[in-house]
């Protein structure tokens, strides 16, 4: 989608979003850290103004995330939830799920394999 | 011998570098893959918090990182242990503290991240500035 082109980089963590009808799709990649982790939430934030009912956040090709990657993540949630919208967490590697279950986290949100 | 100090300014783009060092390091001297991932998110959230909280986002400043094998109190394993020093805001060690996770919010991770991955933590004011960080982690299979 055209709005968010400016995010989406060679190598950066952004690597597409798809904005159809009520759906959004965020494909995600490499680390999400604290030196990416402010790239992934500009884009959120963005369909968050949207309200946007359903976004799904594929994980597949995130090798890594840390607290910073968490904090988003969580921050987008309690956003999406305050106008009653569905958030979804795509098919993480066994490295970055381990990191959801350390915080606790995997109780939280939807995580789902496709 | 086997000790090994990294110097890297404090910005934020370093710390994979040095979490990819740290992962090298613990495959190297026999940690399982899982046990070097876990040593390297404890110094991505150390790191992290030193740039954030000890150095308020400066990124000229240095952190001292040193990662060394200890043997453990019965001597069977060889423990790693990694030394994070500053040179930035000194704070009290009791007060760096994992936060309630039952709270749900962003923010405020990182110390609940390494203290459950590692097997000794402790924080220290420097007597010359700054913090210290120690942390260690033994292995599972000794």
């Amino acid at each position: 989608m055209m709005e968010f082109d400016h995010l989406i980089k060679e190598n950066g963590p952004v690597r597409g979003v798809k904005v159809e009808g009520e759906k959004a799709e965020v494909d995600l990649s490499s680390d999400i850290d604290m030196n990416c982790s402010p790239i992934v939430r500009e884009v959120l934030m963005e369909l968050m103004l949207k309200q946007i009912p359903e976004i799904g956040i594929r994980l597949d090709n995130v090798s890594y995330m840390d607290s910073s990657g968490l904090a988003t993540l969580v921050e987008a949630l309690q956003k999406v939830k305050k106008y009653n919208g569905r958030l979804v967490l795509y098919n993480p590697q066994k490295r970055v799920q381990s990191v959801f279950e350390i915080a606790k986290l995997n109780q939280i949100f939807d995580i789902r394999k496709t | 011998v086997s000790e090994l100090t990294i110097i890297a300014p404090s910005e934020s783009v370093n710390i994979c570098v040095v979490r990819c060092a740290v992962e090298t390091y613990a495959c190297r001297h026999g940690f399982s893959r899982e046990e070097a991932d876990q040593i390297g998110l404890a110094v991505n959230e150390a790191m992290a918090n030193v740039i954030k909280h000890g150095y308020g986002g400066e990124c000229d400043q240095r952190i001292h990182v040193t990662f060394s094998l200890i043997d453990s109190s019965s001597g069977a394993a060889k423990g790693l242990k990694v030394v994070i020093r500053d040179f930035g805001r000194q704070v009290d060690p009791e007060c760096i503290r994992s936060r309630n996770l039952d709270d749900v919010r962003p923010g405020g991770l990182g110390v609940h991240l390494i203290r459950s991955v590692m097997d000794e933590v402790g924080y220290r004011q420097h007597d010359e500035g700054g913090m210290e960080l120690t942390m260690i982690k033994y292995p599972t299979m000794a």
